[in-house]
């Protein structure tokens, strides 16, 4: 899965700006789903199963990573931003970003005496243009930048930009080349706009009406030196969402994965998350509501230019997927 | 530019958009195959045009930002609540009408020779201030009065200087004024108007309204901030008077859908009419929740620039008014003429 997960990290696609990363999933699945399509918002929908199915299960992992919008170019060549998705001005400081034609430039910041004072405004993109003409030949108002990481393999841990979420559709990727649903229709939707608001997940729910809704995200860890409580490790398995702040998983849902990981032997931990949510907020409300639940795969230093997973616990995310999209869904109950 | 001035000067708070509904359903009236006001008070003006073609749904909210009566005092001073977004830096001695009956009023607050060291210095909070409506008592006040009155700003529509229009509600009686032009145009693509209630206060009129319409595309015209003034640096600027309407990259609530957002481009390059780019991504409008409708709907924005909006007086020009409406007519014959997004 490795080679896979670097292709998908390493390539372009801030949130509204997702069609290259849709383009090499959609390559990768291609051979191994029965039918494929992308709809008004940019979603992409794959379908596999059979069509009398008992129950049609919906994943979904979004494309989408954070970044920055250019918003002015000045006469000095030097571009003003505003985010894309949650990022905290200090995580910018010096940091590189690359735009979608792969002109790089690195984050300045005007003098400020005091940390605290340190606002977005405060910060502009250096892409070595000396002019406003000149820096307009490379970057127009609205291009879009990501962190500028490539993929470090640190042999069970891996290091990258948007681990958030392209490790989740790496995780559905696998899913559909591995899984066996002899009952169930699985439909794997790789969303756009999560960062941005669940906005993906919320249409593609719509259209696909599913009868169980999951999300494969990131979730952060408590295993750093003095970190927020949260009793999630990287390493110890799949995380299996009990709550965030936009979901309340399912009861039914919530046993049927936590009795699914105990049935298959695979390594699992109970994940309460105090801040963020995921495209399982957006599809539990679509049309009259959708039994909702979300694998989450531990990430360290989320939202970040560098974010760490350990290859054991995508592998578990992997089984434990692939154990629901073979389970009998009538098991969900109140 | 007599029909903006109506509808500047008409009232229509968020909730109490009747008398602009009214106002537009009367204009439209012969140029539509089908008028209904839904459940919320949106007012739908239908144009069926060719089957071909793509349903296209364009926005423009009739509500704007104001006040309501919360309280009247034992004195038979009003105390208010805001509706929408309005900094209480641009209420202080602002002139106002209050209720059906549009009983005038002014805002005050505790005169600069009362307040406290340190107070001259901080921004007063709208809950400390009040409207005097000249009555001597609460009795009186009641009269005239009640708890619940929306209040609209007083503030007359004028053109001046270069081509430059001042008045109230600019945001989005502009993009009202645009889209009936729009729909009085010949055009041949199903041309589903909607104009929208409760912006202003949470994108609620256009929800409804795109889910009744189900559009195959979307357009939002909208009045929209511009900074071009003394004391901003340009990168604060999100959009300058006179160099043409503004198309949205995105804002809190959504992306231009890059195929619609091409379009649009096209067509302005095409036919040589000026444009620019909404610089900053604050605030949202009704494209928000049109795009997220039901399965996804592509949308994008075009906005006539104002200064000064969400206060009681903004100032826009003609000329940016005059390009949206041609780049608009520009894109619906692009439409006609195969462009998909």
């Amino acid at each position: 899965m490795k080679d896979m997960i670097r292709a998908f990290v390493e390539e372009f696609g801030v949130a509204g700006h997702e069609g290259r990363v849709r383009t090499i999933i959609a390559d990768e699945i291609r051979e191994h789903v029965d039918d494929m399509h992308t709809d008004a918002l940019g979603n992409l929908i794959a379908t596999r199963g059979p069509e009398d199915a008992d129950a049609t299960l919906m994943f979904s992992a979004h494309m989408d990573e954070i970044g920055l919008i250019v918003t002015h170019i000045d006469d000095d060549g030097f571009l003003r931003f505003s985010n894309i998705g949650g990022i905290q001005p200090h995580r910018l400081l010096d940091e590189r970003v690359v735009f979608a034609n792969g002109r790089v430039g690195t984050v300045g910041v005007e003098r400020v005496e005091k940390m605290k004072d340190l606002k977005m405004e405060k910060l502009f993109i250096d892409i070595g243009c000396a002019s406003k003409e000149e820096a307009a030949e490379y970057v127009e108002v609205g291009d879009a930048a990501s962190f500028h990481r490539p993929l470090v393999d640190m042999g069970d841990r891996l290091l990258s930009k948007a681990m958030d979420d392209r490790i989740g559709c790496a995780v559905l990727a696998q899913v559909l080349k591995e899984m066996d649903s002899p009952h169930n229709r699985i439909v794997g939707v790789f969303s756009v706009q999560e960062e941005v608001g669940l906005r993906g997940a919320r249409t593609a729910a719509y259209q696909v009406a599913p009868d169980l809704g999951i999300a494969l995200d990131v979730t952060g860890t408590g295993d750093t030196p003095k970190a927020r409580r949260l009793d999630v490790s990287l390493g110890d398995g799949a995380a299996i969402k009990i709550m965030d702040m936009s979901l309340i998983t399912h009861p039914g849902v919530k046993r049927l994965l936590l009795e699914l990981a105990e049935e298959h032997g695979i390594s699992y931990q109970r994940e309460v998350l105090e801040f963020g949510g995921t495209d399982a907020g957006a599809i539990h409300l679509s049309r009259s509501g959708v039994p909702s639940g979300c694998i989450s795969i531990p990430t360290r230093y989320l939202h970040g230019p560098s974010e760490m997973v350990d290859c054991s616990d995508v592998r578990a995310c992997v089984d434990l997927a692939v154990a629901l999209c073979g389970a009998d869904l009538s098991r969900i109950d109140r | 530019m007599t029909a903006l001035r109506e509808l500047s000067e008409v009232p229509g708070v968020a909730g109490d958009e009747g008398k602009v509904r009214e106002i537009i359903r009367q204009q439209m009236q012969e140029h539509a195959d089908e008028i209904r006001v839904d459940a919320l008070g949106n007012l739908l003006v239908i144009r069926r045009g060719s089957p071909d073609l793509p349903r296209l749904m364009v926005a423009a909210h009739m509500d704007e930002v104001g006040l309501m009566v919360s309280h009247i005092d034992k004195s038979g001073c009003l105390r208010f609540k805001k509706v929408g977004g309005i900094d209480d830096r641009v209420l202080p001695s602002t002139a106002v009408r209050v209720g059906c009956k549009q009983v005038p009023g002014a805002i005050g607050s505790k005169p600069v020779h009362q307040q406290k060291p340190g107070e001259q210095n901080k921004v007063i909070e709208s809950d400390k201030m009040y409207i005097d409506i000249g009555a001597s008592g609460k009795e009186e006040a009641e009269r005239s009065v009640s708890p619940g009155d929306y209040v609209h700003f007083a503030t007359e529509f004028e053109e001046m200087g270069d081509g430059r229009l001042k008045g109230k509600a600019f945001d989005d009686r502009a993009g009202c004024a645009q889209l009936i032009e729009l729909l009085r145009s010949d055009v041949e693509v199903p041309l589903y108007a909607a104009f929208t209630v409760q912006e202003e206060v949470g994108l609620r009129g256009a929800q409804v309204a795109a889910w009744e319409i189900e559009p195959d595309l979307a357009l939002v015209l909208e009045g929209t901030t511009c900074a071009d003034v003394p004391e901003v640096e340009d990168h604060g600027q999100s959009t300058a008077l006179g160099e043409g309407p503004a198309l949205g990259l995105m804002d809190r609530t959504s992306f231009a859908h890059p195929g619609m957002l091409r379009g649009l481009i096209r067509a302005a390059e095409e036919n040589s009419i000026p444009y620019q780019f909404r610089r900053s991504t604050a605030g949202g409008n009704d494209a928000g929740p049109i795009s997220l409708s039901r399965g996804g709907v592509p949308a994008a924005t075009v906005s006539t620039p104002c200064r000064y909006i969400h206060s009681p007086v903004s100032v826009m020009k003609k000329s940016d008014f005059e390009n949206g409406l041609r780049l608009l007519s520009a894109f619906l014959q692009d439409i006609e003429r195969g462009f998909r997004p």
